[in-house]
């Protein structure tokens, strides 16, 4: 692709992310960085792709550090958000709205919350 | 993208960009429901979905071969099996430090990825400035972001003093490294081939990191990697322009500019702006800091308590906030405060909880914590709704909490703080609070809060404290 079309793209992404994010309420501003955090571990693909023409072991080795890094960062950062968002989220009675944010009763789930969001990796996890 | 014998049409690049922009939609739509409590879980969830489509795809590429797929499976397994575990084991309390950390990692992969592209090209970033620019500015920002989160992750893990560490000549020193990285990127889009510039290039940038993280005080680290979020995404947008993937670019740019927004509003819910924290130093320059004994600065003696006092004061209240802060999380005393709490109720007492919007070291922090420990979510009271109890109130007891209920932020208009709303725990009728010391709070500045003569100090670790005091009341 060319350079004027991924510069556009860019331009356009950059204002959907200004525009998503308009006001939000202090309590999901840490599970809201998380999020975003875990979403920039879209570097692992920059991994994926560079290491089809890599050549001789160093950059071997780089690549798959790199892709080691960018799946800790995925995987992590997906798995702490949904943890961080159960602490809020009232686990008896399932799809009730309340409008606004002093919502949630805190029904903390027991704290090994982990594993729901089955997401994220082919080789899936040993723990 | 030319293997056409064996390309079938799932290996086709077009099939391949038609699932990137279905990753990419379901990231846009994920975040857009993080933003409010309701939807909050769910766009977490899609937005993982998007991730796992978006790498599925890219092993879908045609050019990758069997080892090649070993050693990705080897990042893939190492990555999930450190990644995994320290997400799922880490203490609600020490949720902020594993953000910094990941932050991190993810910056450090664009930087590793940004040298091995480097060596791929021969060293030749000069001959195609679309892809040589892009990967310097990636390469300098993902090494910046590494490294300055790792700091911010070694101050908030306790590695490192939270407090404001000066750099004599700090910003000078950063800019003269800055250029540094800037030059040697400069020399090598202009032709140099060298791979110990590009070494350099990371180095300067990786120095920069530290010393630039180093000076903040870390009551601004909620800011600081929030900062370097933002930092992580840009570069792997520049990533993604000079690696020709879109997935990398919306992605990282979405991060970019949500996160700069984000740290925008995490900035002024703190009465900060986001150039004051970043130019570091919060409290450089105030009253000596940590340790005093008490009073040398503002005059007045401080008078501590003892727990079966605290009980005694408590049981004859009819309202008691508490005040909860950095303390209570290190102390791990959230389900102490609930016991507490649940022995106050059984007199009738009424007890509420006030929460300052940055309390902790993240904002939301007490939130996750008290609803952790079962505390009723109606009973934790956001600042402005908690602000005209406390004339009404009988014993606020602060637990760990400090710079947020400093008076001096609404008094004294010469205090580093002046300006930054805060809880006014200094109206109540009496004040208890329970610190391990002196020491000051992360802003580095005394607290007059302490001096009051309404106020009484029961020094000890949080936990056992309120434990204490839980069971001398019933004991009453």
């Amino acid at each position: 692709m060319d350079l004027l079309s991924e510069l556009a793209i860019l331009l356009l992404a950059a204002f959907v992310g200004f525009q998503v994010i308009s006001k939000v309420p202090n309590t999901l501003h840490t599970p809201l960085m998380s999020g975003t955090n875990a979403i920039h571990g879209i570097v692992l693909l920059g991994g994926l792709v560079a290491i089809a023409h890599a050549q001789g072991p160093l950059e071997k080795v780089i690549l798959v550090i790199a892709i080691t890094f960018g799946t800790i960062n995925v995987v992590g950062g997906f798995l702490v958000t949904d943890r961080m968002l159960s602490m809020f989220k009232k686990k008896p009675d399932p799809p009730k709205e309340e409008v606004e944010e002093a919502k949630p009763p805190a029904e903390a789930e027991p704290p090994a919350d982990a594993e729901p969001s089955a997401e994220s990796k082919p080789p899936q996890e040993p723990a | 993208m030319s293997a056409p014998l064996a390309t079938s049409f799932i290996q086709d690049p077009d099939f391949i960009n038609a699932c990137y922009i279905v990753a990419f939609s379901l990231f846009i739509t994920g975040l857009s429901m993080l933003t409010s409590p309701t939807t909050a879980v769910r766009g977490n969830k899609l937005a993982a979905v998007g991730m796992l489509i978006a790498v599925v795809a890219t092993l879908l590429n045609s050019e990758l071969n069997g080892s090649e797929f070993l050693l990705i499976a080897i990042g893939l397994v190492i990555g999930t099996a450190v990644g995994v575990p320290s997400a799922v084991r880490v203490k609600m309390t020490a949720m902020p430090q594993m953000v910094a950390l990941f932050n991190g990692v993810g910056g450090g992969a664009v930087a590793l990825i940004a040298w091995a592209e480097f060596r791929q090209a021969g060293g030749e970033l000069g001959e195609d400035l679309a892809i040589g620019i892009p990967l310097c500015f990636a390469a300098i920002v993902g090494s910046i972001s590494f490294w300055g989160s790792n700091i911010a992750f070694a101050k908030l893990q306790g590695l490192l003093s939270g407090s404001p560490i000066k750099v004599p000549a700090g910003l000078f020193v950063n800019i003269a490294l800055l250029a540094i990285a800037v030059g040697a990127g400069v020399a090598i889009l202009l032709g140099s081939t060298s791979e110990g510039l590009f070494i350099l290039l990371l180095v300067a940038a990786a120095v920069l990191g530290n010393l630039a993280v180093l000076p903040i005080g870390g009551a601004d680290m909620p800011v600081v990697i929030s900062t370097l979020n933002a930092f992580t995404g840009l570069s792997a947008a520049a990533a993604g322009i000079a690696l020709d993937n879109t997935a990398l670019i919306v992605a990282g740019m979405l991060v970019g500019a949500s996160g700069t927004i984000l740290t925008d509003q995490m900035a002024k819910a703190m009465n900060r702006s986001i150039g004051s924290v970043l130019l570091g130093g919060f409290g450089g320059e105030a009253p000596a800091a940590g340790g005093g004994e008490g009073g040398s600065e503002i005059g007045g003696t401080v008078r501590s308590t003892s727990a079966a006092d605290v009980a005694i004061l408590l049981a004859y209240a009819r309202q008691v906030i508490v005040v909860p802060g950095y303390g209570m999380a290190v102390a791990q005393a959230q389900h102490a405060v609930k016991e507490l709490a649940k022995e106050l109720e059984k007199r009738n007492i009424e007890v509420k909880y006030a929460i300052h919007p940055v309390a902790g070291r993240m904002p939301g922090h007490m939130n996750v914590l008290l609803a952790e420990a079962d505390v009723p979510y109606d009973q934790l009271k956001e600042m402005d709704d908690i602000n005209p109890e406390f004339g009404r109130t009988d014993v606020s007891i602060v637990i760990g909490a400090n710079d947020v209920t400093n008076p001096d932020a609404r008094l004294k208009t010469e205090s580093p703080i002046y300006g930054m709303p805060i809880l006014n725990v200094d109206e109540s009728k009496q004040v208890i609070v329970i610190k391990r010391s002196m020491a000051s709070g992360f802003a580095g500045i005394e607290n007059p809060l302490f001096f009051d003569e309404k106020t009484q100090m029961l020094f000890g670790d949080a936990k056992s404290s309120v434990a204490e005091i839980t069971s001398e009341l019933g004991g009453l």
